[in-house]
């Protein structure tokens, strides 16, 4: 059991999908966050409503999609409805219980960029941008994030802020009547990390297998604060993994399928 | 309603200088259409789409556009949008000027202008820097009957909006199936309304509550049979995320770019020879 072989990927999947209750209605979006809710919903939580923004609720897919319109979501959905209306309807509206958030930055306070690395006129790094991220930020009841943890990502100071954390702590994000919580957790490659109760600054909460503490400063970019308990985080279970695997396996080879499209004979003008 | 040619249609309609949406979340993204823009030489657009996707990537790449107006610029699943970056970060091939929503921001931007309204309203707790981008068309307002603080969003009336669709019907009357995205929004916003379809049948198989564009709503369908790939059209052919993925090196360098656009598009005709000569028809 101890020796099970797993990535880093593999344990951040297994951990966000724990985080995830039977019956929630979470939004989803593509890569880590997808992987992980079709890992939940295939494991432990089987009636997980997922929205994704393209207009399908409660979709069930059997491969995980590659873009977020991909066929397989609007073809195993309970409905497929208009964009404007995802966000309308469910978002705003208050009907969606969980948001699931990855980001090139984020700060102290959860605070996310997915904008821009440098300079907004003259970016290092431009970023694909916003998407649906500020408003599931905004409107989720609360939100759980996917980054990998170095000192480019945990940065004291964030290029650019694309969505709302706690905004500058210390109960600020209340006091906007920001409608959702905000970020519950964090899920790192290092462990996972939640916001302080009083001055809503992340700190780190657990910890995977032979991962250390000096390790997970060391990729923080401020002086990380830690839980006084500490939670050892147990290894994915090999259920868990061979779920995922099969996932992952049935994707990649839905992906490789050629497309081919048959054309009328003779539809010259 | 009339019946084009895809290249009379962009002929007759799409004149440089113009804002124009091609819209389709993912789904439905009229590719054909782009690619005749191409052709024709089309400069100065002003781009408007959600999700800029590979079809504003050539686009902007081949120095159609001015200006682009997106709330998601990346190649979904993959990675970068390489020619957008390119031409954000260097002005290459031509400077593109940028306006910059989230999602929800568009949306409700699109079904202002589809409302007739100058503009839409979100509710807005939480600031980000998005809202105070200089160009940003969002303003905050006070709710008159609850004190609310709201967000305003300049409406989006695009000059032409294109669209792929499945069917048009003898009447003219278009449907579309399957993910929406904002085409309805984008469509009812727009002066003009040029479409793509799959296939011209004489009536629909369709349930009352299908999407359905009027034929007194559409300006011009032209009949292309592929003509949304390598997105997809549900119910005829998959989104080909193989060729998504394939892209990323495609685009990565401005020469292999050029190239690639030089090969499959400016040298052929239509989007039939498009499709053979990528060895997708069967």
């Amino acid at each position: 059991m101890s020796t099970v072989d797993y990535t880093s990927d593999e344990i951040m999947t297994v951990t966000a999908a724990r985080q995830l209750r039977n019956g929630a209605v979470c939004f989803v979006g593509i890569g880590l966050p997808s992987a992980a809710c079709n890992l939940a919903r295939m494991t432990h939580a089987p009636d997980l409503v997922l929205i994704y923004e393209s207009g399908t609720v409660g979709t069930r897919p059997t491969v995980l999609p590659l873009s977020i319109g991909d066929s397989e979501l609007a073809e195993t959905a309970a409905a497929v409805i208009p964009l404007p209306e995802i966000f309308t309807h469910y978002l705003q509206r208050g009907r969606v219980d969980v948001g699931f958030l990855g980001a090139a930055q984020i700060d102290r306070y959860g605070n996310l960029n997915s904008t821009v690395i440098g300079d907004y006129a003259h970016p290092t790094v431009r970023l694909p941008g916003a998407g649906g991220a500020p408003e599931i930020a905004t409107h989720a009841r609360e939100v759980l994030v996917i980054i990998k943890q170095s000192p480019r990502t945990f940065v004291p100071q964030l290029d650019f802020r694309t969505s709302c954390g706690y905004l500058e702590g210390n109960g600020a994000r209340r006091a906007a009547l920001c409608p959702g919580r905000g970020p519950r957790a964090v899920i790192t490659d290092f462990g996972v990390l939640r916001p302080h109760p009083e001055t809503d600054e992340l700190q780190l909460t657990a910890l995977y297998p032979g991962v250390t503490v000096e390790a997970a400063r060391k990729a923080t970019g401020w002086p990380l604060q830690v839980a006084a308990e500490l939670e050892a985080l147990a290894p994915p279970e090999p259920a868990d993994l061979v779920s995922l695997r099969d996932l992952h396996a049935r994707t990649r080879a839905a992906h490789a399928s050629p497309v081919r499209i048959s054309l009328p004979v003779a539809t010259r003008r | 309603m009339e019946l084009l040619t895809l290249a009379d249609a962009i002929q007759r309609h799409v004149r440089d200088g113009q804002s124009i949406a091609l819209e389709g979340f993912t789904h439905l993204i009229p590719h054909a259409a782009g690619h005749e823009i191409i052709r024709q030489g089309r400069r100065n657009l002003h781009l408007i789409r959600m999700t800029p996707d590979l079809v504003y990537d050539q686009m902007i790449g081949m120095g159609c556009a001015n200006r682009l107006t997106f709330s998601w610029g990346g190649n979904p699943g993959v990675g970068s949008l390489h020619r957008l970056r390119d031409a954000i970060a260097t002005d290459w091939p031509a400077p593109l000027a940028i306006v910059e929503h989230s999602h929800a921001e568009m949306a409700v931007a699109y079904q202002a202008g589809a409302s007739g309204l100058p503009c839409g309203l979100m509710r807005r707790y939480a600031d980000t820097d998005l809202a105070r981008l200089p160009a940003a068309p969002l303003r905050s307002i006070q709710c008159p009957f609850t004190g609310a603080s709201l967000a305003a969003v300049r409406a989006i009336n695009p000059d032409v909006t294109i669209l792929h669709a499945q069917q048009v019907d003898a009447a003219g009357n278009v449907l579309i199936r399957g993910i929406l995205g904002a085409a309805k929004e984008a469509a009812m916003a727009a002066e003009r309304l040029l479409v793509t379809v799959e296939e011209q049948v004489e009536r629909f198989d369709a349930d009352m509550n299908a999407v359905v564009l009027p034929a007194a709503t559409v300006t011009a369908v032209s009949i292309v049979p592929g003509g949304a790939y390598p997105s997809y059209a549900q119910g005829y052919y998959p989104r080909d995320n193989r060729f998504y993925i394939d892209w990323d090196d495609i685009s990565r360098d401005r020469q292999t770019f050029t190239a690639w656009m030089e090969k499959h598009v400016m040298s052929l005709r239509d989007h039939e020879e498009h499709l053979r000569v990528l060895g997708v028809a069967a």
